[in-house]
């Protein structure tokens, strides 16, 4: 990512993601809540797969919550719930007030762990798909589309197919495709997971100005235990499957930080304290690995 | 690739001529092939005539209903077999077993009961076709990535949508094979057909002039289906690479 | 198991519309299942019967070796050598769709009337789907497992007796079975008009005498030793797939 990026965000702030702010939002609302919520997967020959849960959490308006936790103990479930992709077992899940059931509300925007680009259309065509799908007249969707373009680094690629691309910047064309619709919500299941080390850090670094910019509130699916440290002002930690959130912590980082506080003396105290925390947790969840699918 | 066309071209130019050569020398008689300059000189004729223009529209008229259906018919039996997982498991041996079954033997039957005319031909054009776009529907689906169906619901498009927007271009791939498969096998169905048992058509007329000792007919029929059959396919060959390209495939 | 019940189950309905069409369109047309398998009994109690199964069964033989052997080699060659490949594979994939049936005049104009004619109809049917899964299965070869051959120093042999057809076969298997199912149709098509042996040639008999129970009856046994064929093919394709995936 080049400065450029940034002067241009600075200089299109108010014209690009952000939305009018809601008169009278106070901090500590509560954006979406889960109550309870417990998901069991059919399992192979008549058994019966407890992925996730029970689990209650309350995300406020504007915070960026991460949550780690060892593979397969139930992260993406968790988020494939929270977005109405499937519903949960047992418990409620509300949505700024709303019962989430059966169907995505409008307002949640999803980027997923695996590529979710369509090979058959172009990037501009991609980062466009929900904005037409959603009506939107042309000059809006050229405007947003442009918009997200330049912030996501993209602009010599707006014609070219995702077969063209690398992984990083396909992942970028689904970021911005699910930016450009506008969400207040933003779930991103181990959107970096594929990249190599440095990228993420500047990809980490990008998705904190979006958050800046845009107000949504934020939840990030990682594996990654410094990613969660730097980005998040709260982290959740998910036990071995069935996944349930055992500990809450907080990150006091200011509004404005990027990558650098990786070199902040409590960086690396809230890293030590989450792998303490997820050792044993790992441990169980690669013991039963055999076991799982 | 440029260069493998070329030696492709130069390939095929280089085999005429030699079958050329073998027929004007003598070492392939005239009684089993004339040479191909003569073949190409008499449908020349025969085109011009147009004494065989009723054959070749009936026989293309034929091919074009037979691969339509089969396209069509394969593609929605397909898209119902791929969302009934149990029907298609108790199906599925039968549909990888169908090849095997020697088609032409039911033909006859088929004049039995529908008599002498195109139905027959059609049918068989199409039961030859269709179990291969059904396959190949079955497989596209299956190899539509979740998350992107995912992705169609996150931004609110109900099975319709999904189906036509995301569900079709990324099975399509799999159905332009269908396709292909489709045409070829609905011009073997029909032209077979006629050649069996028949009264009109491409296949007949070519059976009806080896019958007659009128060898000059038969190979210039032979290379108009031949050619034919080689432009259609260069032609979905083309069209596949064009839309395929850009994906990277 | 359940599975294998509802496949039966679609077999029984298969058979019910096969008598539903007879009803419907008469004995003059359609043999009832009943009097089909009836016929078909006889058949297979009667020794001219088992000779004209030979005889197609023996051609097919032929045939099949013919092209299995021929399209293997025409598909390692093309599969091996890149531009080979691409130069063939278009001309390949037009001969397949090609109506083999039109070329029947001149094989029976080189070969005349008689076995080596099926023989070589069949042959021409099988040989392209062959060689186009042998060309793609050995195309898609990873390509690390020919560096590997390169840095153990194997011959050109070695590569293809211990790499090449070990990666391949599970792709050749499924090639077989659409050559075999090819070969098949090319051999009866060959029976139908020009032999006066084979069960090519008992059908095309069967309706000449309007013998509607014994034309039909043929065809089942006929449809019946194909699929079970394919089905045992089908295994081994299915099982060698699995231990690859
Ligand atoms: N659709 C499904 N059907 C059955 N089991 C599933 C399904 N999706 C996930 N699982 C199982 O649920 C558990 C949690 O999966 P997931 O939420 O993907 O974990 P994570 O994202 O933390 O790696 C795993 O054991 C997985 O095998
Ligand atoms: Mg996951």
């Amino acid at each position: 990512m080049s400065g450029s990026v940034v002067d241009m965000a600075a200089a299109q702030r108010g014209r690009g993601f952000a939305r009018e702010p809601k008169p009278g939002g106070d901090m500590a609302e509560v954006h979406a809540e889960l109550t309870g919520v417990k998901r069991v997967y059919p399992g192979a020959d008549g058994g019966s797969v407890h992925a996730l849960g029970p689990v209650d959490l309350k995300l406020a308006r504007g915070e960026f919550y991460s949550v780690v936790g060892p593979s397969g103990c139930g992260k993406s479930t968790l988020l494939d719930v929270l977005a109405g992709l499937s519903a949960p077992t047992e418990g409620s899940i509300l949505f700024e007030g709303r019962e989430v059931a059966g169907r995505v509300p409008p307002g949640i925007g999803v980027v997923f762990q695996e590529d979710a680009s369509f090979p058959w259309l172009t990037v501009q065509d991609n980062i466009a798909f929900g904005l037409r799908r959603a009506g939107t007249d042309a000059a809006e969707v050229d405007r947003r589309v442009s918009y997200a373009i330049g912030f996501m680094g993209l602009k010599d690629f707006r014609k070219a197919y995702p077969a063209q691309l690398s992984g990083g910047m396909r992942q970028r064309v689904c970021i911005a495709r699910t930016l450009v619709m506008q969400p207040r919500l933003i779930l991103l299941d181990e959107p970096f997971g594929a990249l190599d080390a440095q990228t993420r850090l500047l990809m980490g670094d990008e998705l904190l100005k979006l958050w800046r910019e845009t107000g949504a509130t934020v939840m990030l699916i990682t594996h990654a235990l410094d990613e969660a440290a730097m980005l998040s002002d709260r982290i959740g930690v998910m036990s071995a499957r069935p996944g349930r959130l055992i500990a809450d912590i907080r990150t006091e980082w200011p509004r404005e930080r990027d990558s650098r506080i990786a070199a902040e003396e409590s960086f690396g105290a809230i890293t030590s304290r989450l792998w303490g925390l997820l050792r044993d947790e790992t441990v169980k969840a690669a013991g039963m690995s055999g076991s799982s699918r | 690739m440029k260069r493998a066309t070329w030696i492709r071209t130069l390939v095929v130019i280089g085999f005429v001529l030699l079958l050329e050569g073998l027929c004007r020398w003598g070492v392939i008689g005239r009684m089993t092939m004339i040479p191909p300059s003569e073949m190409a000189d008499q449908l020349w004729k025969l085109l011009q005539s147009g004494r065989y223009n009723g054959h070749i529209f009936e026989t293309l008229g034929n091919v074009a209903v037979a691969f339509v259906s089969a396209v069509v018919g394969g593609f929605v039996i397909g898209s119902i077999l791929h969302s009934l997982p149990r029907a298609r498991r108790a199906i599925d041996p039968f549909l990888a077993t169908y090849y095997a079954i020697p088609f032409f033997a039911f033909y006859p039957l088929l004049v039995v009961i529908f008599g002498l005319n195109a139905a027959p031909i059609i049918l068989i054009g199409f039961l030859f076709g269709v179990v291969a776009m059904i396959i190949n529907t079955m497989n596209g689906l299956d190899r539509i990535p979740r998350v992107l169906i995912k992705t169609a619901r996150v931004n609110g498009l109900g099975p319709l949508r999904t189906a036509w927007l995301i569900k079709l271009p990324s099975a399509a791939p799999q159905l332009f094979t269908g396709i292909k498969l489709a045409i070829a096998y609905s011009f073997i169905g029909v032209i077979a057909a006629e050649f069996i048992m028949s009264t009109s058509g491409l296949g007949y007329s070519i059976a009806y002039a080896f019958n007659n000792f009128d060898n000059r007919t038969m190979y210039a029929l032979m290379l108009f289906i031949i050619t034919l059959v080689t432009i259609v396919n260069a032609f979905f060959h083309v069209w596949e690479r064009r839309i395929m390209a850009r994906r990277g495939q | 198991m359940r599975q294998f019940f509802d496949s039966l189950v679609f077999a029984a309905v298969l058979v019910a519309i096969w008598q539903g069409l007879h009803w419907f369109a008469g004995d003059i047309a359609i043999a009832s299942p009943g009097v089909t398998a009836e016929r078909a009994m006889v058949l297979l109690g009667s020794p001219s019967f088992w000779g004209h199964f030979r005889e197609t069964f023996s051609a097919l033989g032929y045939a099949l070796a013919i092209a299995v052997l021929g399209g293997m080699t025409i598909g390692l060659v093309l599969g091996l050598h890149r531009l080979s490949g691409e130069v063939a594979e278009p001309i390949l994939v037009s001969l397949y769709s090609l109506p083999k049936i039109t070329l029947y005049p001149l094989i029976l104009l080189i070969f005349g009337l008689g076995m080596s004619a099926k023989v070589a109809f069949g042959a021409i049917h099988g040989i392209i789907p062959v060689a186009i899964f042998t060309m793609g299965a050995v195309k898609t070869i990873a390509p690390v497992y020919f560096k590997t051959a390169r840095v153990l120093q194997l011959s050109r042999r070695q590569l293809v007796a211990t790499v090449v057809i070990p990666a391949a076969i599970p792709e050749l298997v499924s090639g077989l079975r659409v050559g075999f199912s090819l070969t098949l149709l090319g051999v009866l098509i060959g029976e139908m008009f020009a032999s006066q042996r084979g069960l090519g040639f008992l059908v095309m008999n069967a309706i000449g005498t309007l013998d509607v129970p014994t034309m039909m009856a043929v065809v089942l046994l006929l449809a019946l030793v194909a699929v079970m064929i394919s089905a045992g093919l089908l295994y081994l394709d299915r099982r060698l797939h699995h231990r690859v995936a």
